[in-house]
C-alpha cells in the first residue's frame, strides 16, 4: 500500500514490564547510546512517577525525561488534590495524553507504565510512538525488544508468582543485551505490590551464559597456567 | 503552525514551544481491514485483533469495532491512538447528548455526519486523523452502513470493506451479499471475506471478532480463530517440476 510506513529505527534500550499475582515487575538495560558511543553504561531506565507506579523509558532520552518529568509533577497534584495515591490508569492516560499530543513535534519515545493501585492490583500499559494505550499482561518495548517476542510467545505464562517473573524479565532483557547492540550494561529490576517497592540490580557477571558467550577471565596468563597437563611421571 | 502544548494547573494549556506548519504524519499502530455488511436485523461487522507496528505484528488484542450510544458501531482501520482520540471525541458528544434528558439520542446517521465533519476539517488542516472508518447502526427499524476515510471521502451502503477489504472482500460481497440475509449467511459471508483476508494480508492477524447491531443493541463477540485449508495437491509440492521456482 502506499502508507509511509516509517517504522521507526533503532530505539536503544530494552525495556519489559510483566503483571504476576500481586504485582507487576518492570526491568530494564542501562544502555544510554549517542550514535555508536556509550554515552551512560550504568543508566537507570525505571523511573518513579509516584510511590506505587514507575515507568520504563525507551527512544529518545532527552524526550523520555521531560515526559515523565510533567507526568510526575501532574500526579503529585492530582494526589493532593485526590487525597490518596493515583492509579496506574491515570498515571498511563497522562502519559498517554503527552505522547499524542506532541505527536507532530516529533516526539520519539516508546514507554512502559507499570504499576499497583488499590482497585485494579498490578496493571501494565504500554504507549508506543504515536500514543496509543495498551493495557496488557506483560509488554516489551526499545530496540531489544525486536530480538524477544518470539521468547515471550513461548515463556510467557499467567498467574507467575513474584520470583518466576522477576527471574523471567532479567532473563529476557540478558538475551535481548545478548544480541542488540543498543542494549548493554546491567540489569535493573523494579518489583511493585501492595507491600511497596523493591529494586534490583544484576551486573553482567550475575548473568546466564549464552550461544557463544564465555565465561569472563582477570587475563589469559590464568588460562595458561591452569591448563597445561602435567607428564605423566614413571 | 506546530505547537508543544502543556497542560497548566487551571486546566488551560500553554504554549511552550513553536514550529513552521507541518506536513501529514505517518501512523505507527496500525490496524488492518474491517468487513461490514447489512442483513435481516441490522449490521454485521468483522475485524481482526491486531495491531502493527511497521511489519511487526505486535499487538494482538485490539478491540477495532466498539459500540457507540445504543444505535451504533464503530469499526476503525488505521492508527490506533487516532482511533482512540475518535472515540473520546464520541463519548464527549454522546455524554452532552444524553445530558438534554429529552429521550432523544443520537442516530448512526448523525455519528456518521459528525465524524465526516471532524475527518474532513483535519484533513483540510493538512492534520488528518490517519483511519478509515466504518459506521453501522439501526435506529427505528432502519439499518445504516457508512463509511469515511481519512481525507473525507464518505458515503453509504450496503456493504463495505476498508484497507486490503476493498481489494479482496468487495468483489465476494458484490457477488453474493442479498438482500434480508439472515444472520447464520451474513456471517458465513463475513467469514469468507476474512478467510481470504487472513491468506492474502501479511497485517492480518487470526484472532477475529464479530459484532452485530440490531433495534436491541450491540454485541460483539468473543476474539475466535479460523480455520485456514492448505491441502491443495499443488501445494504439497510446487517446485516438482521446476526445482528453484516457487
Amino acid at each position: 500500500m502506499d502508507l509511509n510506513l516509517d517504522a521507526p529505527h533503532s530505539m536503544g534500550t530494552t525495556i519489559i514490564g510483566v503483571t504476576y499475582n500481586g504485582g507487576v515487575v518492570l526491568g530494564a538495560d542501562s544502555r544510554t547510546s549517542t550514535g555508536m558511543y556509550v554515552a551512560n553504561r550504568a543508566s537507570d531506565k525505571i523511573t518513579q512517577l509516584t510511590d506505587n507506579v514507575y515507568v520504563c523509558r525507551s527512544g529518545s532520552a532527552a524526550d523520555s525525561q521531560v515526559v515523565s518529568d510533567y507526568v510526575r509533577y501532574f500526579l503529585h497534584q492530582h494526589t493532593i488534590q485526590l487525597g490518596q495515591p493515583a492509579t496506574v490508569k491515570v498515571s498511563a492516560n497522562l502519559i498517554r495524553m503527552l505522547a499524542y499530543n506532541n505527536k507532530q513535534n516529533m516526539l520519539q519515545t516508546g514507554l512502559i507504565v507499570g504499576g499497583w493501585d488499590k482497585y485494579e492490583g498490578g496493571k501494565i500499559y504500554g504507549i508506543p510512538l504515536g500514543g496509543t494505550v495498551v493495557e496488557q499482561p506483560f509488554a516489551i518495548g526499545g530496540s531489544g525488544s525486536s530480538y524477544l517476542y518470539g521468547f515471550f510467545d513461548q515463556a510467557w505464562k499467567e498467574n507467575m508468582t513474584k520470583e518466576e517473573a522477576e527471574q523471567l524479565v532479567v532473563k529476557a532483557v540478558s538475551l535481548a543485551i545478548a544480541r542488540d547492540g543498543a542494549s548493554g550494561g546491567v540489569v535493573r529490576t523494579v518489583i511493585i505490590n501492595s507491600e511497596g517497592v523493591t529494586r534490583n540490580f544484576y551486573p553482567g557477571d550475575k548473568l546466564q551464559l549464552w550461544h557463544e558467550e564465555l565465561e569472563p577471565q582477570n587475563s589469559l596468563l590464568d588460562i595458561l597456567n591452569a591448563a597445561g597437563p602435567e607428564p605423566m611421571a614413571m | 503552525m506546530t505547537t508543544l502544548t502543556v497542560p497548566i494547573d487551571n486546566g488551560d494549556s500553554v504554549k511552550i514551544a513553536e514550529e513552521e506548519s507541518q506536513r501529514t504524519l505517518y501512523p505507527y499502530v496500525t490496524g488492518t481491514s474491517i468487513v461490514a455488511i447489512k442483513y435481516k436485523d441490522g449490521v454485521l461487522m468483522a475485524s481482526d485483533m491486531g495491531g502493527s507496528y511497521g511489519s511487526t505484528l505486535r499487538y494482538k488484542n485490539i478491540e477495532r469495532v466498539k459500540a457507540i450510544g445504543k444505535h451504533s458501531l464503530l469499526g476503525a482501520s488505521g492508527e490506533i491512538s487516532d482511533f482512540q482520540e475518535i472515540l473520546r471525541y464520541l463519548d464527549e458528544l454522546t455524554l452532552n447528548d444524553n445530558m438534554w434528558d429529552d429521550g432523544n439520542s443520537l442516530g448512526p446517521k448523525e455519528i456518521h455526519n459528525y465524524l465526516t465533519r471532524v475527518m474532513y476539517n483535519r484533513r483540510n488542516k493538512f492534520n488528518p486523523l490517519w483511519n478509515t472508518l466504518v459506521l453501522g447502526g439501526v435506529k427505528n427499524g432502519k439499518s445504516y452502513l457508512g463509511m469515511v476515510s481519512m481525507i473525507g471521502v464518505s458515503f453509504e451502503d450496503d456493504h463495505v470493506a476498508t484497507g486490503f477489504g476493498n481489494h479482496l472482500a468487495r468483489p465476494i460481497l458484490r457477488d453474493e451479499w442479498h438482500a434480508d440475509l439472515s444472520f447464520e449467511d451474513g456471517v458465513k459471508l463475513l467469514e469468507k471475506c476474512m478467510r481470504v483476508l487472513l491468506y492474502r494480508d501479511r497485517s492480518a492477524i487470526n484472532k477475529l471478532q464479530i459484532a452485530k447491531i440490531t433495534e436491541e443493541g450491540v454485541t460483539v463477540s468473543q476474539p475466535y480463530s479460523l480455520k485456514t485449508f492448505w491441502e491443495f495437491s499443488s501445494f504439497h509440492n510446487p517446485t516438482a517440476g521446476a526445482e528453484g521456482s516457487w
